[in-house]
């Protein structure tokens, strides 16, 4: 991952403080969000799904579609703390993403 | 200016850059350290443990290109949420960012000192030499590629650049329009990076 890469964070946090639900609902997952932008190119946006996620160039290739002409993909589901640790990720690579517990 | 990356036998990538090229792409990458900053520091910063325990700021940068590199993690841009849920995504989202972003700043900001590094060690010659060539292997390559992305966040923000700007009404901005260099400079980044993430991408 190099300069890139995503360091965990360590640090514990307690479960409940801030949940962004007023009712939580444990057993519904959450989901990493990825928002179109005008400037990342489209070959990054790939790259990014391709060399983060592992994701085949197909895959990729259909989410970054997906973020281009929709406006938003679904890019990695997962509990919260996963997905914390993909928005982390993606800020990090300069995409805009978001997490949100699947409705 | 060429601004093309190649990619190298056996890894990594080239590019040819001239005195002016080098110097713009130095300046413009110590601007972005600059910009990054080191973020909110504690007081009495320099204990190593203080700074790993200290928390970050919660509240989004003002700056709105800060603002795009370190966006609110619960707050979907493209969604209307309800007065109570949009509180309850603002609180989330500042503590993630308390705990993530003096982090994510740090390596945005080596990220851009280790290209202005990278510049610096390509020694230009004399002005109107040869162009030098840069060579970077597959690591590096991740990091500049992360950089140059940086970069053209921070300026596409600045020029409020916007889908329908691809290519289209910035590229014809008359050169009396004090955007212009910053425009020239904009896509120039955009085509290094192109061909940068072309020489990394997996089959």
């Amino acid at each position: 991952m190099g300069g890139v890469s995503v360091a965990p964070v360590e640090i514990e946090r307690p479960e409940t403080r801030g949940a962004p639900s007023s009712v939580p609902e444990p057993d519904v997952p959450w989901v990493t969000v990825v928002h179109n932008d005008p400037v990342n190119l489209m070959s990054y946006v790939t790259y990014v799904f391709q060399s983060y996620f592992g994701y085949s160039k197909d895959k990729a290739h259909r989410l970054m579609l997906d973020v281009h002409h929709k406006g938003r993909a679904i890019v990695s589901s997962g509990t919260r703390e996963e997905m914390e640790r993909d928005v982390q990720a993606m800020h990090g690579y300069g995409l805009w993403a978001t997490l949100q517990q699947e409705r | 200016m060429s601004g093309r990356f190649e990619p190298l036998p056996g890894g990594g990538a080239a590019v040819a850059l001239d005195d002016v090229e080098i110097s713009i792409l130095r300046s413009l990458a110590l601007q972005l350290a600059e910009l990054i900053g080191p973020g909110d520091q504690p007081a009495g910063g320099d204990d190593p443990l203080a700074a790993l325990f200290a928390e970050g700021p919660s509240a989004p940068p003002s700056d709105p290109a800060l603002a795009r590199l370190f966006p609110d993690a619960y707050c979907p841009p493209d969604q209307e949420l309800g007065p109570r849920e949009e509180k309850a995504a603002r609180e989330a989202s500042a503590e993630f960012r308390r705990f993530t972003e003096n982090d994510l700043r740090a390596r945005k900001r080596d990220d851009a000192l280790a290209m202005v590094r990278d510049l610096d060690s390509l020694a230009a010659g004399a002005p109107g030499a040869a162009p030098a060539v840069l060579e970077l292997e597959p690591e590096k390559s991740r990091q500049w590629l992360g950089a140059l992305n940086d970069l053209r966040l921070a300026i596409g923000t600045r020029l409020e650049v916007t889908d329908e700007d691809d290519g289209g009404e910035l590229l014809r901005l008359p050169d009396s329009d004090p955007r212009k260099p910053m425009v020239m400079a904009y896509f120039w980044l955009g085509g290094l990076q192109e061909t940068l993430v072309e020489t990394l991408m997996p089959g």
